[in-house]
């Protein structure tokens, strides 16, 4: 016990004191192969196609994108394929100048067509192509390549996140040459511009990459090779990882699991922790009575005590950070002052639950029942359920918790056949408009749960989305909150916490919010 | 017997199209498909419209009788179609985690067999004493201690010198040493239990075919004893057996699921939870047939068997 203790608390020195992989200010070293976990495997290699880690983790190695994410100083964006670029001052064109000389795995030149090709399917689909980008993209009017490192996009309308779209890590940039041979080419096949080369793929056992000799980025990668190996079960990947078969593992681990960890590994184990770009959110289903009634919604989310909560369940699962609909500590977020004046966000619990009580009253529905539709993972989906149940029972509510696997879970989502449940919100970065599209009208989007349409909101989104003033933009973002929570169609329960745990030998990877940014392995280097 | 081996194959044919009937059918009473979990599980903000796209792609807009006849021909013709999480054909996938897979319940029933019939034998031939009293504690162990269970006991221990086994799957023929590492100790885990099943089994018939006229008639002869088990009793109490492990082997191909998950194994088991939880139709069918014709073989062979271990039976 007093192992684990001096162990835990020396772990927790360790990451306070900022001794990540980026803080130790040593020269890289190059060679090895780096074996790291992929908690889940990938369907298909195709970026555009995807919204899970599992495709990321496996395929950012091999590709380039034209921005990304310059992680030391998130969200600020910087070049990838992209030497340089420009925006117009009516924001309606942008500018790239590409890197020369960049060559594809395959030994041919990217050129602007390249850019061109990838973001046509991504913003256009062919038949036959899942593109998950395409609402993404739809403000794009037309892409120009007037020379061959030159690439411009011309808008049909100013779109505020424009560059927060390009710097986007699924948009992998593919050969135009091997779209034109098939539009689902990189489905099965690979062929980048990244900083690892594709080896091989056993499915169901790991995915194998070696070195790009060729690679744009004089220096880089530093490793030899890589194998990142899929370990689906929690228990068998931290048994590897103890073991030393695998040296990292980049999605995240809960706190028993980090707990766990530190007391086996003490000081060969590196803990990093952020918070997350991941949200629980509990959806009213505004069709089914007596949903369809604003104070039985409000009643339900005023008597959650998040603030307590968090503290308990930080604990023991993932959850952790209070917020609204924009992930809290981030340039968009909803400071706390102003939270707690939110339905829900209240600090004052008591006074909370006794309004939530009037208001079931006043409604008709003192001794309210009902089903709580919730997917059936443990982390961080089962604590958030037993939570909500019992914070409802404080009021009166009497909740049964049904849990169900993913695929009937969501038919059951999609046809309307819940009251309420808990929603999830995956994103990757911290733009408004990708947090907001989950609250837009179900016409607009039926993967809006609480199935309500409201013009309002609409209004605001389409608003914030074309105003270029970030305080204006500050501002509608606000009012969409307000709207929503007011209205209490769904609200976010508690935003995610992010732990990695990696060997103290793995250096330069560097921690975000989000795990799926980072994920090129083309900084990492092996410190033995 | 050549007649009985034909019959019996030919006999495969209506269990297999029934199993084939029942698992089309029942799938398809299970809500959800592959299509909502493959572009939205992960929260992806997928049109309707994709989703509608997908669906035709796969197949599944169309009739339900035409799909069951759509996957009956492809049946006739070995072809179990392609997974619908991947894209791949599903005898591919099948195929990759078949290896390791059967190399663990081959490696289990070695394990199981060398232990299991000098323990059965012993406690047998030295009944109610201090040894029977040993091997029936073991035994109990084996068959209250699930697989998985032992597995774990097995990581941790392992996991105290801070070592572990390669977790990627190296074929025999590659590198014997890195495949033996790391399939031994699963095939430890489930042989255990198998082990303890089939010592049990061995005791108690070898009890009794120990009593028999023939045994009697054989001492009475003047055989040695040790021939007397060997050749008379040991032969004739391997029946039941042999069912045991026939059964024991087949369940070892799909069964291992959590063993598997344990181990860190690409195992048909993992295959099967994943294709499960994924509403993956197609794979979920085409093992389920697998494994249902692997049955309906080993219960073939283990019939057979039956005529070598006992010249009395001969099938005509």
């Amino acid at each position: 016990m007093l192992k684990f203790f001096l162990s835990l608390v020396g772990a927790v020195a360790f990451v306070a004191a900022g001794t990540g992989p980026g803080a130790e200010a040593q020269q890289p070293k190059r060679g090895g192969q780096f074996n790291f976990a992929i908690s889940a495997e990938t369907p298909h290699y195709d970026c555009h196609g995807s919204d899970t880690y599992a495709t990321l983790h496996f395929s950012a190695p091999f590709y380039s994108t034209l921005l990304r994410y310059n992680l030391s100083k998130f969200p600020e964006v910087e070049g990838d394929l992209a030497k340089s670029w420009a925006v117009a001052p009516d924001q309606m064109a942008y500018t790239f100048k590409l890197h020369e000389g960049v060559r594809f795995h395959d030994g041919t030149t990217l050129t602007s067509a390249d850019i061109k090709a990838t973001y046509d399917r991504l913003r256009n689909p062919p038949q036959g192509v899942v593109s998950n980008r395409k609402a993404t993209f739809a403000d794009i009017d037309t892409i120009e390549t007037p020379d061959a490192n030159t690439v411009i996009f011309k808008m049909k309308a100013v779109n505020s996140s424009m560059m927060d779209h390009f710097a986007s890590p699924w948009n992998c940039v593919y050969a135009a040459k091997d779209l034109a041979t098939d539009p689902n080419w990189p489905k099965t096949h690979i062929n980048g511009t990244g900083p690892f080369t594709f080896v091989e793929h056993v499915k169901g056992s790991y995915v194998a990459g070696k070195r790009n000799e060729n690679y744009f980025k004089k220096g880089l990668p530093y490793l030899d090779s890589y194998r990142g190996i899929f370990t689906l079960q929690a228990a068998a990947m931290l048994n590897a990882m103890q073991g030393g078969q695998v040296l990292a593992e980049f999605r995240g681990v809960s706190p028993a699991e980090r707990d766990r960890m530190v007391a086996a590994m003490g000081d060969q184990l590196r803990v990093e922790e952020s918070s997350w770009t991941l949200n629980l959110i509990v959806a009213f289903n505004v069709e089914k009575k007596p949903f369809d009634d604003v104070r039985v919604r409000r009643a339900l989310l005023m008597a959650i005590d998040r603030w307590g909560g968090s503290v308990g369940l930080s604990r023991i699962s993932t959850l952790r950070s209070v917020g609204g609909i924009i992930r809290p500590g981030s340039p968009f977020a909803t400071p706390e002052a102003e939270l707690v004046k939110l339905p829900g966000f209240s600090k004052d619990i008591a006074k909370s639950r006794a309004e939530a009580k009037r208001l079931l009253a006043e409604a008709g529905v003192p001794n309210l029942k009902f089903v709580l539709w919730n997917r059936n993972l443990a982390m961080p989906y089962t604590p958030a359920g037993i939570f909500l149940v019992d914070q409802w029972r404080r009021i009166g509510v009497e909740v049964e918790h049904v849990q169900s696997d993913t695929a009937p879970y969501l038919a059951a989502l999609r046809a309307g056949n819940y009251v309420v449940s808990i929603d999830f919100s995956n994103l990757f970065n911290d733009d408004p408009t990708l947090s907001l599209t989950k609250y837009l009208s179900t016409t607009k989007n039926p993967l809006n749960l609480s199935r309500a349409n409201d013009a309002e909101i609409d209004k605001l989104y389409e608003q914030q989305l074309r105003e270029g003033d970030v305080e204006k933009r500050k501002a509608l973002i606000r009012a969409l909150e307000k709207r929503l929570f007011d209205q209490a169609y769904q609200q976010p329960l508690l935003w995610w916490h992010r732990i990695v745990l990696t060997h103290k030998t793995v250096m330069g990877w560097k921690m975000s919010p989000s795990h799926n940014l980072g994920a090129d392995l083309a900084e990492v280097w092996l410190n033995q | 017997m050549l007649r009985y081996t034909i019959s019996r194959i030919l006999f495969m044919i209506p269990t297999l199209i029934g199993v084939a009937v029942l698992v089309f059918f029942m799938l398809r009473i299970v809500p959800g498909d592959v299509v909502e979990v493959k572009l939205r599980g992960d929260g992806g903000n997928v049109t309707q419209e994709m989703v509608e796209m997908e669906r035709k792609r796969l197949g599944l807009d169309k009739p339900l009788l035409y799909q069951f006849g759509d996957w009956m021909v492809g049946l006739a013709k070995f072809d179990l179609g392609k997974s619908m999480w991947t894209d791949r054909p599903v005898i591919e996938e099948i195929l990759i985690r078949l290896e390791l897979s059967l190399e663990v319940a081959i490696l289990a029933t070695i394990f199981a067999t060398l232990l299991s019939v000098p323990l059965g034998t012993m406690a047998a031939l030295f009944r109610d004493t201090w040894i029977d009293y040993l091997v029936r504690i073991v035994t109990i162990g084996g068959l209250s201690i699930p697989s998985f269970w032992f597995g774990m006991l097995i990581i941790m221990s392992l996991l105290f010198f801070n070592w572990l086994p390669p977790i990627t799957f190296t074929p025999i023929y590659v590198d014997p040493v890195a495949n033996l590492t790391q399939l031994i100790w699963p095939a430890m885990a489930v042989g255990y239990r198998y082990c303890a099943v089939t010592a049990r089994m061995i005791r108690s018939s070898l009890l009794e075919v120990m009593n028999e006229d023939y045994i009697r008639t054989a001492r009475a002869k003047g055989v040695f004893e040790k021939l007397v088990v060997s050749r008379h009793a040991l032969r004739n109490a391997l029946l039941p057996a042999i069912t045991v492990m026939g059964l024991e082997f087949a369940f070892l191909i799909g069964g291992l699921v959590v063993t598997e998950q344990v181990f860190n194994l690409n195992g048909i088991g993992q295959l099967f939870v994943q294709s499960v939880a994924r509403n993956d139709f197609m794979l979920i069918q085409g093992m389920v047939m697998m494994i249902a014709a692997f049955y309906v073989f080993i219960n073939l062979v283990v019939d057979l068997l039956y005529g070598v271990f006992d010249p009395r039976i001969r099938y005509g």
